[in-house]
């Protein structure tokens, strides 16, 4: 990596432009070096599958890309500003407006109709709505993805994949930048993983930017672009050359009891 | 600007968990609503005891005899008898600002009519008495100064003696045996009730007193002259006046003690309303620490919830939630928790005196200032039992937050 500090051409195009990033954790005595140079762009529309073994790093990359972290050196340049220096309150705002967060276990809130979980970032948004605004936006996105006439079922009522589509809608109602999801598929049957991806896929034809945690091969597959980490640094970069396509995967039969590690 | 969202998220989090919040608001409207109603029973009393005081005439002065001593044995006030009906007659002579003045000699006699007798209170008193004391007759007219003057055998009566003796027969005109001495009664008085050491004031039958110290008490002394000046102002300085006279009456050298005792209607207002003043406070301090009590659930469950909604408290960080937003969502809840038991402790409260007024006869005053008061001290418990929690989840690591589990 032969980046110079000096000069970064804030608009060279790159949606995410990680420049020889450091993370390092303090526990007591201990330095812990997490992520320890990592240099990394990604072009609006891409989507980007981040694997490797658990303390590779990946996670505390996520948490750094997510904007919920700040780096301890390096710079991380989001849709052409610098982030890296913000505080708590700005970072905030900025996961507010460019980034959509999908969570492992869904994290959508107990006892809250999906309609009302979808709300929850507009709640936090510059534009102040009125409560029929937020219900039309709320209901219009659960449509888009596929929950039309759910908007008042509670968590509990619904499906693993009816969550995660839940939560798919709250991080799309803003509008972001970048979609980040951390191991989105984790909790799901194979069956509703591929539907999960289908919808991924969709959303990245509309030209929408994902980067996805997994550790699973066959479902990072699915995305156009593989990075690979190990012990805090990336082992490989490269594009998916043999992309799975999940519709096709759905129209298969018999697809649901495969084996996701096979 | 995001206020208003805030609200709306604070209203939903409470919403979702409604048992726990009726419950945790069930501390502050018990504890409001035990300040309002002991707050409105010691107010009540404290009212009744002014009431009562303000009863025995407006800008009154008493002077009581003094007591004496005898062999070693010492008498109460009036014993000695110092007070001369010429005291009475220099008071109303020389004292400036004295609209009225009463002399008054007290005993306790059998008295008759028909076949019924009654045991009763006598007091002998000035025609000025009734003014004095602001006792208006019911029924029938008072004794003229004529009256006193002539020591003419006549007497009002009060509620009660008219009740035991007569029933239901109108008392006026008829003629009362007391000592054997036949009184004409000219009038009964209205009802004033149990004075605060709890005698019924209207078992009584008043004279002039000089009829009562000829046929009834006998002696020459008063045991006390009532005095009424004109203006509240003018208390301090009549009562300075008073106490010289009768000094100077008494042939009292400088230095010696006093041999007759005045005091004003303030003084005895003042040592009389300071016990149920206590009481109210007492009560209100008892009920206070109920308040804290509930201010303190809310600390507690607020505590919880913030534990138990640290992914929620992540969730809402990671799209954006600031520290500030998530501290005012914690603080809006405990306020409203406290402010809504508030709302609802003051309709308890209220209740619960009404209820105590009507099933125990104890008179409750609910006043507006206590309303006010209990419902700015219920909304002060919340934000200051539920700022520790609020700051504590605004606080968390978002990253934490989300992993915990």
């Amino acid at each position: 990596m032969s980046l110079s500090f000096n000069g970064i051409d804030m608009n060279n195009g790159a949606l995410v432009r990680l420049i020889d990033v450091h993370k390092t954790y303090r526990t007591g005595e201990m330095e812990v070096h997490a992520v320890r140079g990592v240099s990394l762009e990604i072009q609006p529309g891409e989507f980007v599958a981040l694997m490797g073994a658990s303390g590779s790093g990946k996670s505390t990359l996520m948490n750094l890309l997510g904007c919920l972290d700040r780096p301890t050196s390096g710079r991380y340049v989001l849709d052409g500003s610098d982030v890296s220096g913000l505080d708590r309150d700005r970072l905030a705002d900025i996961r507010n407006r460019k980034i959509g967060f999908i969570f492992q276990s869904f994290n959508l809130l107990p006892r809250t109709s999906a309609r009302e979980n979808v709300e929850l970032p507009l709640l936090y948004g510059t534009h102040r709505l009125t409560n029929a605004q937020l219900r039309e936006k709320a209901d219009r996105v659960l449509a888009s993805v596929g929950l039309g006439g759910r908007e008042d079922h509670h968590p509990s009522q619904l499906s693993g994949g009816q969550q995660q589509r839940v939560a798919i809608a709250r991080a799309l109602v803003n509008d972001p930048e970048v979609l980040l999801a951390d191991e989105p598929t984790g909790n799901l049957d194979s069956r509703t993983s591929v539907e999960i991806m289908a919808i991924f896929q969709q959303l990245n034809e509309r030209g929408i930017t994902i980067i996805m945690v997994t550790h699973e091969q066959d479902i990072a597959a699915y995305a156009r672009r593989n990075v690979v980490m190990r012990d805090g640094i990336l082992l490989s970069d490269k594009v998916v050359t043999q992309r799975v396509l999940a519709e096709a995967e759905l129209d298969k039969p018999g697809t649901s009891t495969n084996n996701p590690e096979e | 600007m995001r206020v208003g969202s805030t609200f709306n998220v604070a209203f939903r989090a409470l919403r979702r968990n409604k048992l726990r919040s009726v419950l945790t608001a069930l501390g502050i409207i018990i504890g409001v609503g035990a300040v309002i109603a002991m707050v409105g029973i010691g107010n009540g009393a404290k009212a009744q005891v002014e009431a009562q005081i303000a009863s025995l005439g407006q800008n009154v002065i008493l002077i009581f005899s003094g007591s004496t001593t005898s062999s070693g044995i010492r008498t109460g006030w009036g014993g000695a008898g110092t007070l001369k009906i010429e005291d009475a007659d220099a008071i109303r002579r020389e004292v400036p600002g004295v609209v009225g003045v009463s002399e008054e000699v007290v005993s306790t006699t059998q008295v008759a009519a028909g076949n019924q007798n009654w045991f009763t209170r006598i007091y002998g008193e000035s025609a000025d008495y009734f003014d004095l004391r602001q006792w208006p007759l019911a029924d029938g007219v008072p004794f003229t100064p004529q009256d006193v003057r002539s020591a003419n055998k006549v007497c009002v009566i009060g509620r009660t003696t008219a009740t035991q003796i007569y029933g239901n027969e109108d008392p006026v005109g008829q003629i009362l045996r007391i000592k054997n001495v036949p009184f004409t009664i000219t009038g009964v008085l209205t009802p004033k009730g149990l004075s605060t050491q709890g005698v019924d004031q209207d078992d009584i039958v008043i004279m002039p007193y000089t009829s009562a110290m000829k046929r009834v008490v006998g002696g020459t002394t008063l045991r006390n002259i009532n005095v009424q000046v004109g203006d509240a102002r003018q208390i301090e300085a009549a009562q300075q006046q008073i106490i010289s006279l009768l000094r100077q009456r008494h042939n009292i050298r400088p230095g010696r003690d006093d041999d007759f005792t005045v005091r004003n209607q303030q003084e005895i207002a003042e040592a009389a309303t300071a016990a149920s003043k206590v009481m109210t406070l007492l009560l209100g301090a008892i009920a206070g620490v109920s308040l804290v009590v509930g201010g303190i659930g809310i600390m507690n469950i607020m505590l919880v919830s913030v534990t138990e909604r640290t992914r929620e408290i992540g969730v809402r960080m990671a799209v954006g939630a600031h520290g500030n937003d998530i501290l005012t969502q914690f603080l809006i809840e405990a306020v409203t928790l406290s402010s809504v038991g508030g709302m609802l402790g003051i309709i308890v409260g209220i209740g619960a005196s009404q209820f105590l007024a009507w099933k125990f006869q104890w008179p409750t005053l609910i006043s507006i200032s206590s309303i006010a008061i209990a419902f700015l001290f219920s909304a002060a418990v919340g934000v200051f039992f539920g700022f520790y929690p609020a700051r504590q989840a605004a606080r968390l690591d978002p990253i934490e937050a989300l992993r915990y589990e």
